[in-house]
């Protein structure tokens, strides 16, 4: 019992940052119907450079967040202008996948050129502390993992449902055609929003590193959970991210726990499958543009 | 229009004909391994065709049924000794049996979903085989990987027996394609690949032809990875399984041209040598990763439909514009007409 309620409390705290890097990857999803299979690779380089900012200057990951958000989102518009919007319309969502894959491969070769393939981790002065509450053991470096990823997910809610920018881009989500209709240029919304996902990519990696050991080839992990996770929660839904965020992290912290951390992967894997056997459509996802 | 009609055979024999005396020239034993290797995607990306390109499901969980097969192989041989050295190969056609029936739940719950769900629900499957080959140590030894006894062939000709095999499954997957589009099949794939809704509106077996296609293909694939396990020697269940095989096969078929007889082995032959001749001369640097991401990008932006549509295309254009020519050296009005047309349209075009 204890065990078990350990591995929620783990499996809740891991979620935050699982739930900010499928949120830019659902959002992506959501206004171009491209899934971006870069996204872990994205996150990954987020990592690698408040990595960089640490152990050169000593900037907190906390601190340099801002700084590497804003070079990624720069980085994630030029790879929608550069290698997304030449396809045309008819093969894109196919072709998409490929050439985001691509990206990855591109960003990959990149990573383990400047930093070589050893496995790094953003080691700061709190890494090791810890709370015991009633018996359980929460690590400082969760907690403010955890918090840091509900706040910027926050600031995307706020992005999102605040500004025009944000209502532009939830206009283009439900309905392309009649946004475009009432003034909304679907072009630069794409730009943007794939610079979006890659900024919360970059926030998301800053606190990947402080959590986990990383080298370049680990964005294969990344991306296979996030690819879970954003089919459980339903391709295009933000909300949908987090449920399956918290979902994915808890049972494989549990199972980690109650039986072995081999099986971990496994488990998730299977909750897929399961929820797409009674619902394709993922759990808070639409029937709708020809995906299911 | 004779001479046409016997075109596609001639140029099927001729292309057996040259790779399958390739070996007799004494070529060196770098270059035939290269060609084994080009000859496995070959067959990969024309089987995967029928899935991906016929039927326009794009799927991404092939390499786990080419690790199927590697693992069968590997398994088999763990228990039964390999005397006369053919005995891997004579296994090929039950592991492909085997691996057609393990596609047939696979596709029943995959196939609910479409594109690019059906793409990320393949890869997924991919990620669970894996996963179980590392985990099921018992069975497959996990991280340590299998050993297969190495095959008691001459070391001059070692090559020789699987670049055949593999030769023959080539010829087996291009007859199998080959039958699929002169066929009722062929034209069933297509119009789900068109507008799936539609075709089982006007009584298109969609299910049955889409499990069909699913599982032919990864019966192919599953005998490909037999036949590798065997040439390696040794399999690890990174490399059995690999989300890079799934990619190479994928981009393969892609640049060779979908849906098409000869574009996913043209794509294989151009891609596989490519890929090795850059390992090799850029060998072990990760400036290799950075050159085939680059080549990778390059053909989706340069050549969205693949080469051999581009070119049929071309060619209907030429014909096209042949014909149009032929009638215009019969009417020299029409034709000073057409010119007259086209000289007040560049006008147009340079006042603007």
């Amino acid at each position: 019992m204890h065990a078990l309620i350990q591995g929620i409390i783990l499996g809740v705290l891991t979620a935050g940052v699982y739930a900010l890097m499928a949120s830019g990857q659902t959002l992506i999803f959501g206004i171009m119907k491209v899934v971006n299979l870069a996204q872990g690779a994205m996150v990954i380089l987020g990592a690698y450079l408040s990595y960089q900012l640490f152990t050169s200057f000593g900037i907190d990951p906390l601190l340099s967040i801002p700084l590497t958000t804003i070079a990624m989102f720069v980085l994630g518009v030029a790879v929608e202008v550069l290698f997304l919007r030449p396809l045309r319309r008819e093969d894109r969502s196919e072709l998409s996948l490929l050439v985001t894959f691509a990206v990855a491969l591109l960003l990959e070769g990149i990573m383990s050129v400047t930093w070589k393939t050893t496995v790094r981790s953003t080691n700061t002065g709190y890494a090791n502390s810890s709370w015991t509450v009633f018996g359980y053991q929460i690590t400082l470096v969760r907690l403010w993992a955890f918090l840091l990823s509900i706040a910027a997910l926050g600031v995307l809610y706020l992005l999102l449902n605040r500004t025009r920018f944000g209502r532009a881009i939830r206009a283009t989500v439900q309905n392309p055609e009649s946004a475009r209709l009432l003034g909304v240029e679907a072009s630069r919304v794409s730009a943007l929003g794939f610079g979006l996902g890659a900024a919360t990519a970059a926030a998301a990696g800053s606190v990947y590193g402080l959590l986990y050991p990383f080298n370049s080839g680990s964005h294969y992990d990344l991306i296979s959970r996030l690819l879970s996770i954003v089919l459980l929660g339903g391709l295009g839904s933000i909300g949908g991210a987090v449920v399956g965020a918290l979902v994915v992290s808890t049972s494989s912290a549990i199972v980690a726990s109650a039986i072995s951390p081999s099986w971990s992967e496994m488990t998730f894997f299977v909750i897929l499958l399961l929820v797409l056997l009674i619902r394709p459509q993922g759990l808070f996802g639409t029937t709708a543009r020809g995906a299911i | 229009m004779t001479a046409a009609r016997y075109l596609g055979p001639a140029k099927g024999i001729a292309f057996f004909a040259i790779l399958a005396s390739l070996p007799s020239f004494n070529i060196a034993h770098w270059v035939l391994n290269i060609a084994v290797f080009t000859l496995m995607y070959a067959v990969m990306s024309s089987s995967w065709n029928l899935v991906g390109g016929f039927a326009g499901y794009p799927s991404l969980g092939h390499a786990a049924f080419f690790g199927i097969g590697a693992y069968g192989t590997a398994l088999w041989f763990q228990h039964h000794a390999i005397t006369s050295g053919y005995e891997p190969f004579e296994l090929l056609p039950l592991i492909g049996i085997l691996a057609a029936l393990l596609g047939l739940p696979v596709a029943m719950i995959a196939m609910r979903t479409r594109s690019d769900v059906f793409a990320i629900v393949t890869i997924t499957l991919l990620f669970v085989t894996q996963t179980l080959a590392f985990n099921l140590r018992s069975l497959t030894h996990g991280a340590q990987g299998l050993s297969i006894a190495v095959a008691p062939f001459s070391a001059r000709t070692y090559e020789r027996p699987f670049y055949y095999v593999l030769l023959l499954l080539l010829a087996l997957a291009m007859g199998i394609s080959l039958g699929a589009m002169r066929s009722k099949l062929g034209l069933s794939l297509a119009a789900v690949r068109a507008d799936e809704d539609k075709a089982r509106g006007i009584g298109v077996r969609t299910f049955g032809v889409k499990l069909l296609s699913f599982s032919i293909s990864v019966g192919l694939t599953a005998m490909v990875g037999g036949i590798w396990a065997y040439y390696e020697g040794f399999i690890y269940p990174q490399f059995a399984i690999d989300p890079l095989v799934t990619i190479a096969i994928v981009l393969m078929t892609f640049l060779g041209g979908r849906a098409t007889l000869w574009g996913p082995v043209l794509g294989a032959f151009i891609l596989e040598t490519a890929q090795q001749t850059l390992a090799y001369s850029l060998g072990g640097s990760q400036f290799y990763l950075i050159a085939y991401a680059m080549v990778f990008l390059l053909v989706m932006l340069l050549m969205p439909r693949g080469i051999v549509p581009s070119i049929q295309a071309g060619l209907r254009r030429r014909r096209r514009k042949a014909a149009v020519d032929a009638a215009g050296s019969q009417g020299n009005a029409a034709d000073t007409k057409d010119r007259g047309v086209r000289s007040t349209l560049s006008t147009v075009k340079g006042s603007a």
